[in-house]
């Protein structure tokens, strides 16, 4: 302190203090600065933030209903939904969504397809709704999940429901599957109705009754942390769940539909002929669609698609096939309604017919003739040259009108996505599908079914039920109305005959196809203790499909005639139409027919026990 | 000498502060404006810890050790703290350098010195030692502080600051330079000076910007540019703290309800962004409340240089206002989005121990330079 006596104290307090008021001053400023900062951002910029905290916390997540359940008409449950977890991410929340995935990827494993489809709806959706990445997750993959879950955040593992379908592959094709909505589905549609959910219904009943299963989306407010995690609900409008639907389809019979099929291509049609509801709607090959429900990865699909064998196909609706002699009733009908023959009339037979000026030469399927044929011959033996004669003598605008008022060439209006419509050819539609002018020879191949004409299954049976019913027409369906007595309008208009007892002659040759001694399906007949009406149809396959190769017995597998069959029961008071179609198969009579005798069989002791069915048929 | 407190009120205050101030070198004003930020502390922290209790009972603790340690220094004449300032400076820059070679790696950055029982943090020694040594340094020489003197405290500023800012932590090199610097600034440092060390340092940010800093704080200051530049990175925490202070509107959204804070969207909410929780839920009435409290504290820690008896504790307790200011200034404006985030905790709301112990222990000296005047001015 020695220096202290020469100093300026006074002055040198003076400058301390002045430097003391200048930060102060300074000090108070910048103080100022800040709170107006901050004013600014709590007054000016209030609303802006206070929306912003607002969209921070609350998450709108939209609540997919409960798909309804599909029940079989004496309430078997056919789909229905179980629980399941599956993990969804919510893109806003992660840093790095590639690499996120790739770590669940490492932890629980993600497929392609998986990924891909992620991206699709992540595409669509926004950042901050949870985007599901794996549908279903094992109890392991939920536990492993659990444990990294620090590491992954927007990461949630929810508790949803699954499509499942306790039948498997039985009745795939008339139920149909969901799967992913794609992008293209999506924008066909409202898009507020499939927030929040992944699936639609793809074919089949799940298809066709999309709106009516799908129910209504509801949606919660929920409040979620930082990571997107949920809090708590706030608000929640709960999701009016999907109607539950019950079937004509009785599942019992579908079954014993796909076993008496077998391993063969095919289909088979059981509906009643009363009010076209179906009782089976078999395709065969089938596929399981759970499988499916459940994401299927693109490979499998793709396998499934390119089958040659073509599993996803449904044949009963959609595939086409030359009618064959199944038409040979419904011309006899024709012939006679329009005066081209009488009932009585005996056409003879000897095996092969000819036109005027014509080298070709048609041929009965029996060699040597049938001798002297009427009618109700021409329909138990199937009688070829007398249908030449009576096609001739119609001329095929007089066929494709009659034949067109039995529903042949029109759809038969069931309620299924993808039916295709069968051919009944004319001059007109030559023209204008091939250019080329009609020839006389078609007109007496049409009278065989063969030629142009093509039918479905499903519209064959359409047809046999209005034989069935002596001209009132059905519209086949598959969902229950629960009233009965009033079916669905139909497009076909109900055939009144002037000759009424025309329909039974037509009957009655149709019981002689099954129980005569020369019926064509008269194999089935043993220990038949019922009557069945029926008609047997053997149709030549005209084409292969070009540029796909068969090794030679594969060839000749598919060269084989298609085999047919179609009939009714009890033939008094009909309740029943089965119409089945063997690809392939060979003869009507000995490929298809056991097939119908086995519905019916099973049908028929259904009605005896009010639905219960023995041990073989389970 | 004049006694301060003459006048009217003499007597009342000699009554109520006599015991305080006389017995325990206390300053009864400080010593209720930091009990009521401490309070208000308390009552922030509770809501940004989610309503628990546990952690706020830690704080609790915490501030009873400051506040011993600011009794504990109060006690201390300010003659002996100005004895022992070089001393200190030492140990502090050893201990530095310690951190740097053999430190415990925390979140990326050297900071800790393992002392078996607790982490200790020698830049928070460096908070007190350099304001100590500058305000010793300064006051031994006749004032205004010389061109040649400046360049010297500088030079010996620079080396603490360097060193922490090589662990590296910002936010404390930048607090221990504002430390040392206001001391310098009392002392009279030039105005010309002032101006050309500002153009230095504006020359200096490019280079600086290449060479000094380190990725993450580049980005920093990029974010805080535009923090919309990565709004889910490092932009994020100042977007979010930005919607938590304008969403808390004039009156807050009231204590325990800022949805900000609680769905965890504030980061570090219970440390470095304590004052976003705060301005949710309190509003505009509690920023300017908050502001206005620390303001008042820097105003009394001014009050008591501009009447402390000697340059040394003017000095001394000056440059501890003005760091105290500073480290407001420096979060509040961070977390505003004002200033680059540079990781500072608020005084006495933020949680954490050491800083909070250092910052007590200011004002324990602070409390000694005003209790202390007339014994050594005697």
């Amino acid at each position: 302190m020695d220096l202290g006596t020469l100093r300026d104290k006074p002055r040198e307090r003076r400058i301390i203090r002045g430097r003391l008021l200048t930060a102060g001053v300074i000090g108070t400023l910048l103080f100022l600065l800040l709170a107006g900062r901050i004013a600014w951002l709590q007054t000016v910029q209030y609303d802006h933030f206070a929306a912003q905290s607002q969209n921070n916390r609350v998450r709108i997540a939209a609540v997919a209903p409960t798909r309804g359940l599909i029940r079989d008409h004496r309430g078997h449950i056919l789909a229905e939904n179980q629980p399941a977890f599956r993990l969804t991410i919510v893109p806003e929340r992660t840093d790095d969504l590639a690499a996120l995935i790739d770590e669940i990827d490492a932890l629980i494993g993600v497929s392609d397809a998986e990924r891909d489809a992620f991206n699709d709806a992540r595409r669509r959706g926004r950042g901050f709704q949870a985007v599901p990445l794996k549908l279903q997750l094992s109890d392991r993959a939920v536990a492993r999940i659990a444990v990294n879950r620090h590491r992954f955040p927007g990461v949630e593992v929810q508790p949803h429901l699954v499509r499942h379908y306790p039948y498997g592959p039985i009745g795939a094709h008339a139920v149909g599957y969901v799967g992913r909505i794609n992008e293209s589905e999506l924008r066909e549609r409202d898009r507020r109705r499939y927030r929040g959910s992944s699936v639609l219904g793809k074919t089949g009943v799940e298809k066709a009754y999309e709106d009516r299963l799908r129910g209504e989306m509801g949606s919660e407010r929920i409040e979620t942390n930082a990571l997107g995690r949920p809090i708590n609900v706030i608000e929640r409008d709960p999701p009016v769940p999907g109607e539950d639907l019950t079937l004509t389809l009785d599942i019992d019979l579908q079954r014993v539909a796909e076993q008496a099929l077998g391993e063969r291509r095919g289909a088979v049609v059981a509906l009643d002929p009363r009010t076209g509801a179906i009782r089976a709607l078999a395709s065969q090959p089938s596929f399981d669609p759970n499988q499916i429900s459940q994401g299927l990865d693109r490979a499998t699909f793709q396998a499934l698609q390119s089958d040659v064998d073509q599993p996803l196909f449904n044949r009963a609706i959609a595939g086409r096939y030359p009618p064959g002699s199944l038409v040979k009733p419904f011309l006899g009908i024709a012939g006679v309604a329009s005066g081209a023959v009488d009932v009585d009339e005996e056409i003879y037979s000897d095996g092969t017919y000819r036109l005027p000026n014509v080298s070709r030469v048609w041929r009965d399927w029996k060699r040597g003739g049938h001798g002297e044929v009427d009618l109700e011959k021409a329909i138990v033996e199937s009688v070829d040259s007398y249908y030449y004669e009576l096609a001739r003598r119609m001329g095929i605008d007089a066929m494709h009108d009659w034949m067109t008022r039995f529903g042949f060439g029109l759809e038969s209006g069931v309620d299924l996505p993808g039916e295709r419509q069968g051919i009944m050819p004319s001059r007109e539609w030559k023209t204008e599908t091939l250019g080329e002018p009609w020839y006389q020879g078609e007109t007496l191949n049409t009278g065989i079914g063969q030629g142009f004409m093509l039918a479905t299954p499903i519209q064959l049976a359409t047809s046999t039920a209005m034989l069935a019913n002596r001209g009132a027409p059905i519209r086949p369906h598959l969902i229950d109305t629960g009233d009965e007595s009033a079916p669905s309008p139909v497009k076909t208009r109900p055939l009144m005959l002037e000759d009424e007892t025309l329909w039974q002659t037509t009957i009655n040759g149709m019981v002689d196809v099954v129980h005569g001694d020369s019926g064509t399906a008269r194999g089935i007949n043993e220990g038949l203790d019922y009557r069945i009406a029926g008609k047997t149809g053997t149709s030549q396959v005209i084409n292969i499909p070009q540029g796909e190769e068969y090794d030679e017995d594969e060839i000749e597998q598919r060269f084989r005639d298609h085999a047919m069959f179609t009939a009714f029961t009890p033939v008094t008071s009909p309740g029943l139409v089965v119409t089945v179609l063997v690809e392939n198969g060979g003869s009507g009579g000995g490929t298809a027919a056991p097939v119908a005798r086995e519905v019916m069989d099973a049908w028929r002791q259904q009605q005896e026990t009010g639905g219960e069915l023995a041990r073989r048929w389970r | 000498m004049n006694w301060p407190d003459g006048g009217v009120n003499a007597v009342a205050r000699r009554a109520t502060g006599g015991l305080l101030q006389r017995a325990l070198h206390l300053d009864g004003v400080l010593l209720v404006l930091l009990a009521l930020l401490s309070g208000f502390g308390l009552i922030v922290l509770y809501s940004a810890f989610g309503g628990r209790i546990e952690p706020v009972q830690g704080h609790l603790i915490r501030l009873g050790i400051g506040a011993a340690a600011m009794v504990i220094v109060a006690q201390i004449p300010p003659w002996q703290l100005a004895r022992i300032g070089p001393g200190l400076f030492v140990l502090g820059v050893v201990l530095l350098i310690a951190v740097l070679v053999a430190g415990q790696l925390g979140g990326g950055a050297r900071r800790w010195l393992d002392l078996g029982i607790v982490g200790f943090q020698p830049s928070e020694l460096m908070k007190l030692a350099l304001p100590i040594l500058v305000a010793w340094m300064i006051a031994r020489s006749p004032l205004p502080i010389t061109l040649g003197r400046s360049a010297i405290v500088l030079l010996i500023i620079a080396l603490p600051v360097g060193l922490i800012g090589a662990q590296p932590d910002l936010g404390t090199a930048v607090l221990v330079g504002a430390a040392g610097a206001s001391v310098l600034f009392l002392g009279g440092l030039r105005w010309r000076i002032i101006t050309a060390l500002a153009l230095l340092a504006s020359a200096a940010v490019p280079l600086l910007w290449q060479f000094g800093m380190q990725d993450y704080q580049r980005e920093r200051v990029l974010t805080f540019l535009d923090p919309s530049r990565e709004p889910l990175g490092a932009g994020y925490n100042i977007i979010q703290s930005q919607i938590a202070i304008g969403s808390g509107g004039i009156n807050g959204k009231g204590w325990l309800n800022g949805t900000q804070a609680h769905l965890e969207f504030i980061p570090e909410r219970h440390t470095d962004f304590v004052f976003a929780v705060m301005a949710e839920e309190f509003g505009f009435v509690g920023v300017v409340s908050l502001l206005a409290l620390y303001l008042a504290i820097t105003a009394r820690g001014l009050w008591i240089a501009y009447e402390a008896q000697d340059n040394f504790s003017r000095l001394l307790a000056g440059g501890l206002s003005l760091t105290f200011f500073v480290y407001c200034f420096v979060n509040v404006g961070m977390v505003s989005g004002v200033l680059p985030v540079v990781g500072l905790p608020l005084p006495l709301l933020s949680y954490g121990g050491s800083a909070m112990v250092t910052l007590l222990t200011g004002f324990g000296i602070l409390m000694s330079i005003h209790t202390h005047r007339r014994m050594w001015s005697s």
